[in-house]
C-alpha cells in the first residue's frame, strides 16, 4: 500500500508542479509519462474494436470494458515507450488538427460560425484552415447564431458534416431553439430519417473576469436534451481525440472547450487516434477517495491531489469527458474501489451536472458508498465580474481539499 | 446581374429573370385599394395614417407581379399550361383540400389529437411551388405541412397514418401533424416553432451550393422554404434573407400570406405589410403574386425556381392567400369577419382553376368529376389504411433517439446501454 501510494505520489508531485500558477497562460499539461493511462488507450484510445453498432466510429468495444482506470499502475511502461514519438502543442493546435485531420479525410466536414475563416477564431482553433479548404469549407457567417446553427442543421439532413463554432458558447444560448428542437429531437421526430451529424463547439466556462454573459456554464442548460451528447476536453490529447470522435459521430455532439485550457501544453502522438466519446478518463489512480470531475475544474483537483497526497491520502481522480450520457463503468468500478465519492465542477448547483451525476451515482451504486456523495459546485450567482468575487464563485483546491478531508473522516 | 440588383432599379421592377429581354415583372396596381391585404374589420379599426399606408400608399407603390403578363399571354392565345399540367394541378389540389377536409372529420371523430392547422384555401401556393419540383428538390414547411407533403409526393396514407399516429406514418408516428418528414421526397419537415424551418432550409441550399463548388458535383437541387406572414417578423427570416442572398443560395422563400397569425391581423402586427418589399431590402428579388391563383403561382414559382438552378440566388415570393378554417381545429375561429371569409371563399383557388380549364377547353366536367372522384377514393383508402394500422409498439420508443445508439452511453457493466435487451424492448429508463 506504501509503495503504491508513494509511487502515485510521485507521479502527481510531477504532474502537478507545473499547476502552483493557475494562470491559464502558464499552465501546462503533465507530460505524458505522468498521464501514463492515455497511452494504453491510444491508436485505439480506450477501445478495443467491437461487433455491434455499426456506425462510423473506430472506437468500439468488443468485450466488456477493459476499465483503463484500474489497469493504468502497471501500465507506465507502455507509455513511456509511446512518449518517444509525438509532437508538442498546445490545446487549441490540437483541436485545429484534428479538425484539419477531418476535412482532409472527408470533404463532407466543414466547419462554420462567426470569425472562423479569415480572422482564424476568436480563439485560434480554426487558423489557416480558410486559406486551405476555401471560403464555402470554413464559412464566415453574419452574427446571426439562431439562423447559422440552423442552417448548419439543415446541411447536416442533407448531407454535410458541419461543424458549428460558436464564438463564445454563451452566444448559442440565441441559438438554444435549433439546438433543442432540430439538433436534438429532429431525428426522432422524423421517425430515424433524418440525422444531425453535427459538432456544436466553441470557448465556454468561467474565464478571467470576462463578466456574467461571457462566463457561462451552459452545460447545465443542454444537459436535458434528448438526442444530443456532451464532451468536454480538458487537454491537448482528448482536445484533438474528441473533436475527431465527434465529428464522425453519427449523433449531434456538442464540445465543450474551456477558454483558460486553451494554452495548456502538451506532447501528443504523431500517429492517428480518436478517442470514444462515451468513456471517462482516469487521470490518477488511487484508493481513498474518487474525485469526479471535467474540464478546468480537474486541474483545480490536480492540484489540491497534491496537498492531499502530502497529508497522506490516495484520492482516484477521474475526468468524466463525457457529460451525457455518463461512464457509468469507470465511475462505477472507482465507486466500488474506494466508497467515497467527490464531484468537483464547474458548473451551477442547482441542475448540473453535479446533480445528475450524483442522481446517477446514488441510483446505480448506492449500497458500495460509505458516505453521501459530495458535490462542489460553482454558486448560483450570475459570474461576476471583480477577480475576487469571481474566484469564490467557482470552486478553489482549498475547498476540494477540506471536502475530501471531511469525506475521508 | 449584378447591376440588375442596384437599388434604384430594384424600387422599380425586379427582374426575376435573369436575361433582360425576359423581364417577366412588370410594375402593376391592384385594382380595387381594398383587394387584398387584410381584414377590412382591422383597416376600420386602424389609424388614417395607417390606413393611407396600407390601403392606399402601400399600394400605389409599384407591386412585382405577373397579373399584366398573364393577361398578356391570354391576349396572344397561348395558354399558360398544357392538358396534362393542368389536370395534374387541379388533382393535386383536390387532393389538398379533401385530404384536410378528412383530417377535420377524424379530428372530430377522435381518431387524431393535438393541434391539427388545416391547408384549405391556401392550395394553390402548394400545388402551384411544388408541382414544379424535382423530387431531389428539397421543401421545408410550417406546423401547417400536411398539404405540402402531399404535394411533394408522400402517400396519402402515409401522411394518414402520421395524424394518426401509427406505425406506418411517414415518420412512424413519432412526428405528429406538424412534423411531417420524408427523406425519399427531401420533404425536410414540417416545423412547428415559427421561423425555425426557414435556417434549416437555408442549410439545405447551402448544401446544394456545397456539392455544386467543393464537391464538385453536378447538383441542381434548389430548396423552397414555406412559412406564414407572422414568421415574417420574426429574427430567422430576416437572419436567411441576409444570408441566402450574400452565398447566392439556390432557395426561394415563399410567404403564405393568408392575412392573419392566428389572431393578429397582419396589419396590426406588421410596420409595412407589404412583405415582397423585404427582398430588394436584402438585394433579392421580392414578388408579390395572388395565391388564390394557382397559374400566376406557377409562373412566378417557375422563373424563381430556374433562376435558383442556375445559381442566381434567391427570391422572396409573397402569395397573398386566405385560409377557409380557423388557425388550428382547435380554433373556433370567431375573430375573423365573416364579410372578409365570404370575400375569399368566392375567390376560391380550386373553382378558379376548375373554370380556367374548363373555358379555356383543357378539360371537360367529367374529366374533373373523375379526378375528384379518383381523390376521394384514394383518401378513403388512405383513411382505413391509417384505420388498420397497427399502433407503434413499445419497442419503438427508444429507437431514433441517436442514430448511434451509443449515445446512451455505457451502463454500469461496462457495456453500451443500448445492448441492454431492455433498450431494445423499450422499457430501459433513460
Amino acid at each position: 500500500m506504501s509503495a503504491i501510494l508513494q509511487g502515485a505520489g510521485a507521479g502527481a508531485a510531477t504532474a502537478l508542479s507545473p499547476f502552483n500558477s493557475i494562470d491559464s497562460n502558464n499552465l501546462v499539461a503533465p507530460s505524458r509519462s505522468s498521464l501514463s493511462v492515455r497511452s494504453k488507450r491510444y491508436n485505439v484510445s480506450g477501445s478495443d474494436g467491437t461487433k455491434s453498432f455499426g456506425s462510423g466510429l473506430i472506437t468500439r468495444r468488443s468485450e466488456p470494458l477493459i476499465p483503463n482506470a484500474v489497469a493504468t499502475k502497471t501500465d507506465n511502461a507502455a507509455s513511456s515507450t509511446s512518449s518517444t514519438s509525438g509532437h508538442e502543442l498546445l490545446l487549441f493546435e490540437a483541436l485545429q488538427e484534428g479538425l484539419e485531420e477531418e476535412m482532409d479525410r472527408d470533404p463532407h466536414v466543414c466547419v462554420m460560425g462567426e470569425d472562423v475563416g479569415h480572422y482564424g477564431g476568436s480563439y485560434k482553433v480554426t487558423k489557416g484552415l480558410a486559406d486551405k479548404f476555401g471560403d464555402l469549407r470554413v464559412l464566415d457567417t453574419p452574427i446571426c447564431e439562431n439562423a447559422f446553427t440552423g442552417m448548419g442543421i439543415g446541411a447536416a439532413m442533407t448531407g454535410l458534416r458541419p461543424v458549428i463554432e460558436g464564438m463564445n458558447m454563451g452566444f448559442l444560448l440565441l441559438a438554444f431553439n435549433q439546438i433543442s428542437n432540430n439538433c436534438g429531437m429532429l431525428h426522432y421526430t422524423s421517425g430515424g430519417q433524418f440525422t444531425i451529424p453535427v459538432v456544436i463547439r466553441g470557448p465556454g466556462g468561467v474565464g478571467r473576469q470576462l463578466g456574467a454573459e461571457h462566463s457561462q456554464r451552459l452545460e447545465s442548460y443542454f444537459q436535458s436534451i434528448p438526442g444530443i451528447q456532451m464532451v468536454a476536453c480538458s487537454t491537448p490529447y482528448n482536445a484533438k481525440g474528441l473533436m475527431k470522435a465527434a465529428i464522425r459521430s453519427e449523433n449531434p455532439v456538442i464540445l465543450f472547450e474551456h477558454v483558460l485550457l486553451y494554452n495548456l501544453k502538451e506532447s501528443i502522438p504523431d500517429e492517428e487516434y480518436i478517442c470514444n466519446l462515451e468513456e471517462a478518463e482516469m487521470v490518477r489512480p488511487g484508493e481513498h477517495i474518487t474525485i469526479l470531475t471535467y474540464s478546468r475544474m480537474r486541474y483545480h483537483v490536480m492540484q489540491a491531489a497534491k496537498t492531499l497526497v502530502n497529508k497522506g491520502y490516495d484520492p482516484e481522480v477521474i475526468d468524466i469527458r463525457s457529460l451525457k450520457p455518463f461512464d457509468l463503468h469507470t465511475i462505477g468500478n472507482s465507486v466500488k474501489k474506494t466508497h467515497r465519492v467527490l464531484i468537483v465542477e464547474e458548473c451551477m448547483r442547482t441542475g448540473g451536472i453535479g446533480a445528475s451525476l450524483t442522481a446517477a451515482i446514488n441510483e446505480n451504486f448506492h449500497d458500495y458508498l460509505d458516505a453521501p456523495v459530495m458535490c462542489l459546485s460553482s454558486q448560483d450567482v450570475p459570474t461576476p465580474y471583480a477577480g475576487t468575487l469571481e474566484e469564490w464563485t467557482v470552486v478553489q483546491p482549498a475547498q476540494i481539499v477540506t471536502a475530501v478531508e471531511h469525506l475521508c473522516q | 446581374m449584378a447591376t440588375a440588383f442596384s437599388p434604384t432599379k430594384l424600387t422599380a421592377t425586379v427582374p426575376l429573370h435573369g436575361s433582360q429581354e425576359n423581364r417577366l415583372l412588370l410594375p402593376i396596381r391592384l385594382a380595387s385599394p381594398s383587394s387584398f391585404l387584410g381584414s377590412t374589420r382591422s383597416l376600420t379599426i386602424n389609424s388614417s395614417r395607417r390606413l393611407n399606408h396600407a390601403a392606399n400608399a402601400a399600394r400605389r407603390s409599384p407591386i412585382v407581379g405577373v397579373q399584366e403578363i398573364v393577361k398578356e399571354k391570354k391576349a396572344t392565345n397561348s395558354l399558360l399550361i398544357t392538358k396534362e399540367e393542368g389536370l395534374e394541378l387541379y388533382e393535386d389540389m383536390i387532393l389538398g383540400r379533401s385530404f384536410e377536409d378528412m383530417c377535420a372529420q377524424m379530428y372530430y371523430r377522435g381518431k387524431m389529437f393535438g393541434f391539427v392547422h388545416l391547408y384549405n384555401g391556401q392550395e394553390a401556393v402548394s400545388t402551384g411551388f411544388i408541382k414544379l419540383l424535382t423530387k431531389t428538390d428539397s421543401v421545408v414547411s410550417t406546423y401547417r405541412d400536411h398539404v405540402h407533403a402531399l404535394s411533394k409526393g408522400v402517400s396519402a396514407r402515409a401522411v394518414m397514418s402520421e395524424l394518426f399516429g401509427k406505425v406506418t406514418g411517414c415518420c412512424r408516428g413519432q412526428g405528429g401533424s406538424m412534423h411531417m418528414f420524408s427523406k425519399e421526397h427531401n420533404m425536410l419537415g414540417g416545423f412547428a416553432f415559427i421561423g425555425e424551418g426557414i435556417p434549416v432550409a437555408t442549410g439545405a441550399a447551402f448544401t446544394s451550393k456545397y456539392k455544386r463548388e467543393v464537391l464538385k458535383q453536378n447538383c441542381e437541387d434548389v430548396t423552397v422554404a414555406f412559412f406564414g406572414d407572422g414568421t415574417c417578423n420574426n429574427g430567422q427570416f430576416y437572419e436567411c434573407l441576409n444570408m441566402a442572398a450574400l452565398y447566392k443560395l439556390p432557395i426561394i422563400f415563399v410567404v403564405e400570406n393568408n392575412l392573419w397569425a392566428i389572431g393578429m391581423s397582419h396589419l396590426r402586427s406588421t410596420s409595412d405589410p407589404e412583405i415582397w418589399k423585404k427582398g430588394p431590402a436584402f438585394g433579392m428579388p421580392g414578388v408579390h403574386v395572388d395565391g388564390m391563383d394557382v397559374l400566376k403561382v406557377r409562373q412566378v414559382a417557375k422563373e424563381a425556381v430556374t433562376r435558383a438552378r442556375r445559381g442566381e440566388g434567391p427570391t422572396l415570393v409573397e402569395c397573398e392567400t386566405y385560409r377557409f378554417r380557423g388557425h388550428s381545429l382547435a380554433d373556433p375561429d370567431e375573430l375573423r369577419d365573416a364579410a372578409e371569409k365570404a370575400k375569399y371563399a368566392a375567390r376560391d383557388p380550386i373553382t378558379a382553376l376548375k373554370k380556367y380549364l374548363v373555358e379555356n377547353k383543357l378539360a371537360n366536367e367529367g374529366e374533373l368529376k373523375s379526378i375528384e372522384k379518383k381523390i376521394d377514393e384514394l383518401v378513403e383508402e388512405a383513411v382505413e389504411f391509417a384505420d388498420a394500422s397497427p399502433q407503434p409498439g413499445r419497442s419503438q420508443l427508444l429507437e431514433n433517439v441517436f442514430a448511434d445508439p451509443k449515445g446512451f452511453g455505457i451502463g454500469p457493466d461496462g457495456r453500451y446501454r443500448c445492448e441492454d435487451p431492455k433498450f431494445t424492448e423499450g422499457t430501459a429508463q433513460v
